[in-house]
């Protein structure tokens, strides 16, 4: 065998051994999202006897009085309030950083930054805090919650992609008579738009997957986000796993959506990330 | 400082960056030291000092949750760094299939944890699930993956694994793609086989993005919840409990006193380890 045949023979083995360990859960969920309630408690890989595929999402998007539908548009909301305000401060913040650097304040500040992607956050005093300013259980808290806790990440990648933008442009601008704000707002923002986009997939996809901060700081039926259906619909569908898988595939399309757009994207932001960061 | 730098680089452009970082983080983090010596209900507490450490490391229930998180923290990563290495490795080469496979690999971590956690915790049934069945088939009777008080914590690190391989993977094919082709050329030359390449070529050469992997995995595994949370709740017994899941039980049961000694606990476990690893790792670096 040629050289060109033992890497297709590899490939094919690879495919295989893909299928197997990746594509069978998905297989799995999925089947079973579509089989009536007795067979989808056999849990078995087999194929439906009948097809079940309007009951079934019907049945989960209209339970506890349209709850799923309530939870979408809260973590929509959430997502999206949360990657605009980390993008505008986080930006700001990693554009000063990076043209101050040296300067008096800017170690510590470094230093509090790069802690805040090691130091796992204190939970219960958080909660006191936001009790304490009246943003406890609230949407606007718990945006605020996540954008601290993905500020240190962001404001590193700015910083680091801040560095490659040559100083000449900051300079012929402030001989223009432009201000920092200008400066910043007219010239430099747009110029970090690879590195915004990152930031955006990026943090979409572990806000609208987080279920620890919701869990804590957003509780209640009202406020309940997808994650927490899913969570809440465990004990209610213990007898009717065709509804729980289903769940399960209507709350994983939107990031699928967004990985099948951004696939390049989110491997160049990730390895940025980690690798330069 | 210039007056010209001091106006257009102004710190004014952190203040709103720094204030929700001070309110919703850095605070809440200088008070969890003050609350963890409390008997606290969020609106009293009474100073008891370290009673809350000591009642955290005296009850079993509570201590072994330390001994679980540095258990799961390394197998996971320790795992994580393995097959991420291979699979980089492997998907920087000239196989066929190339983009496809590394979507697939990468495809998990856009997943919701708990969905993860409820898919895998139906397949791993003992007697019903999917896995069982297929060891069934070839004469292996399965264990009870989440049951049994052995297997259960490594039975949750593995789909942690599963989930959490495609973010090593991209890490390593990144710095692995930034090793000079002229190394695995003058390779080639001298007859080396594949197996030197790797050893001797890919592998000390690609030390920052191993070293990447190995502290956000670290870090990741010791602050693990959801994915215990949705496969065991901490159970059979107590012994796939984690700090992070002991947290949120005694948050549960009104103890925030003793949830947030626990959360010191956990800032202390990644100081202590994570910190000293990193200066290490960083420091052993070898350039390319």
């Amino acid at each position: 065998m040629g050289r060109g045949g033992r890497q297709l023979a590899l490939g094919v083995v690879a495919l295989f051994i893909s299928t197997m360990i990746f594509w069978i859960p998905f297989y799995f969920v999925i089947i079973n999202s579509l089989k009536n309630q007795t067979q989808s408690a056999d849990l078995s890989m087999a194929w439906p006897t009948s097809f079940h595929f309007f009951e079934n999402y019907k049945a989960v998007l209209s339970a506890s009085e349209h709850m799923l539908v309530r939870a979408f548009l809260n973590s929509a909301l959430l997502t999206i309030l949360s990657i605009g305000i980390l993008v505008l401060v986080a930006a700001m913040a990693g554009f000063v950083l990076q043209r101050r650097e040296g300067g008096r304040a800017s170690s510590l500040i470094n230093f509090l930054v790069l802690a805040g992607l090691m130091i796992p956050p204190a939970i219960v005093p958080t909660i006191w805090v936001l009790d304490g300013i009246h943003l406890f259980k609230t949407l606007t808290g718990i945006t605020l919650v996540e954008v601290s806790l993905h500020f240190p990440f962001a404001a590193i990648l700015y910083k680091a992609f801040v560095a490659s933008l040559p100083r000449e442009i900051d300079e012929s601008a402030m001989i223009d008579g432009c201000g920092g704000g200008r400066l910043f707002f007219g010239i430099i923002f747009p110029l970090l738009k690879p590195v915004t986009s990152t930031i955006i997939v990026l943090t979409s996809i572990n806000v609208f997957n987080d279920f620890v901060n919701p869990l804590y700081f957003f509780p209640g039926s009202a406020n309940a986000t997808v994650q927490l259906t899913l969570y809440n619909f465990m004990s209610r569908f213990t007898t009717s796993w065709n509804l729980l898988f289903a769940d399960i595939v209507l709350i994983s399309i939107p990031m699928l959506v967004l990985f099948i757009f951004f696939n390049k994207k989110i491997v160049a932001g990730m390895t940025a990330g980690a690798v330069k960061g | 400082m210039t007056k010209v730098t001091m106006r257009t680089y102004s710190y004014l452009f952190l203040l709103p960056a720094g204030i929700i970082y001070f309110v919703f983080y850095l605070l809440p983090t200088i008070l969890s030291f003050f609350f963890s010596m409390t008997r606290w209900t969020l609106t009293k507490w009474d100073f008891i000092g370290f009673e809350n450490y000591a009642t955290f490391f005296s009850e079993t229930s509570l201590s072994i949750g330390f001994k679980n998180t540095v258990i799961y923290a390394i197998v996971t990563c320790g795992l994580k760094v393995v097959f991420g290495l291979l699979l980089g490795a492997f998907l920087t080469s000239q196989v066929k299939f190339k983009n496809y496979l590394r979507s697939v690999v990468f495809f998990p971590t856009l997943l919701s944890t708990i969905a993860v956690g409820i898919a895998f915790s139906t397949m791993m049934h003992p007697s019903q699930g999917v896995m069982n069945k297929a060891l069934d088939a070839i004469g292996i009777i399965g264990p009870d993956w989440l049951g049994n008080t052995k297997l259960a914590l490594l039975s949750v690190a593995s789909v942690d694994v599963w989930k959490g391989v495609g973010v090593a993977t991209v890490i390593f094919i990144a710095g692995i793609t930034a090793i000079p082709q002229e190394y695995y050329e003058a390779l080639k030359i001298d007859g080396g086989s594949n197996w030197s390449a790797f050893r001797h070529i890919t592998m000390p050469l690609s030390r920052p993005a191993m070293n990447s992997v190995i502290i956000l995995a670290f870090i990741g595994g010791l602050r693990s919840f959801d994915l215990i949370w949705a496969m065991t709740k901490g159970g059979p017994g107590f012994t796939t409990d984690l700090i992070a899941s002991i947290i949120y039980k005694q948050y549960q049961a009104g103890f925030y006193g003793l949830a947030t000694a626990g959360n010191v606990i956990l800032f202390i476990c990644v100081s202590v380890l994570a910190f000293p690893l990193y200066k290490f790792l960083t420091r052993s670096e070898v350039d390319v």
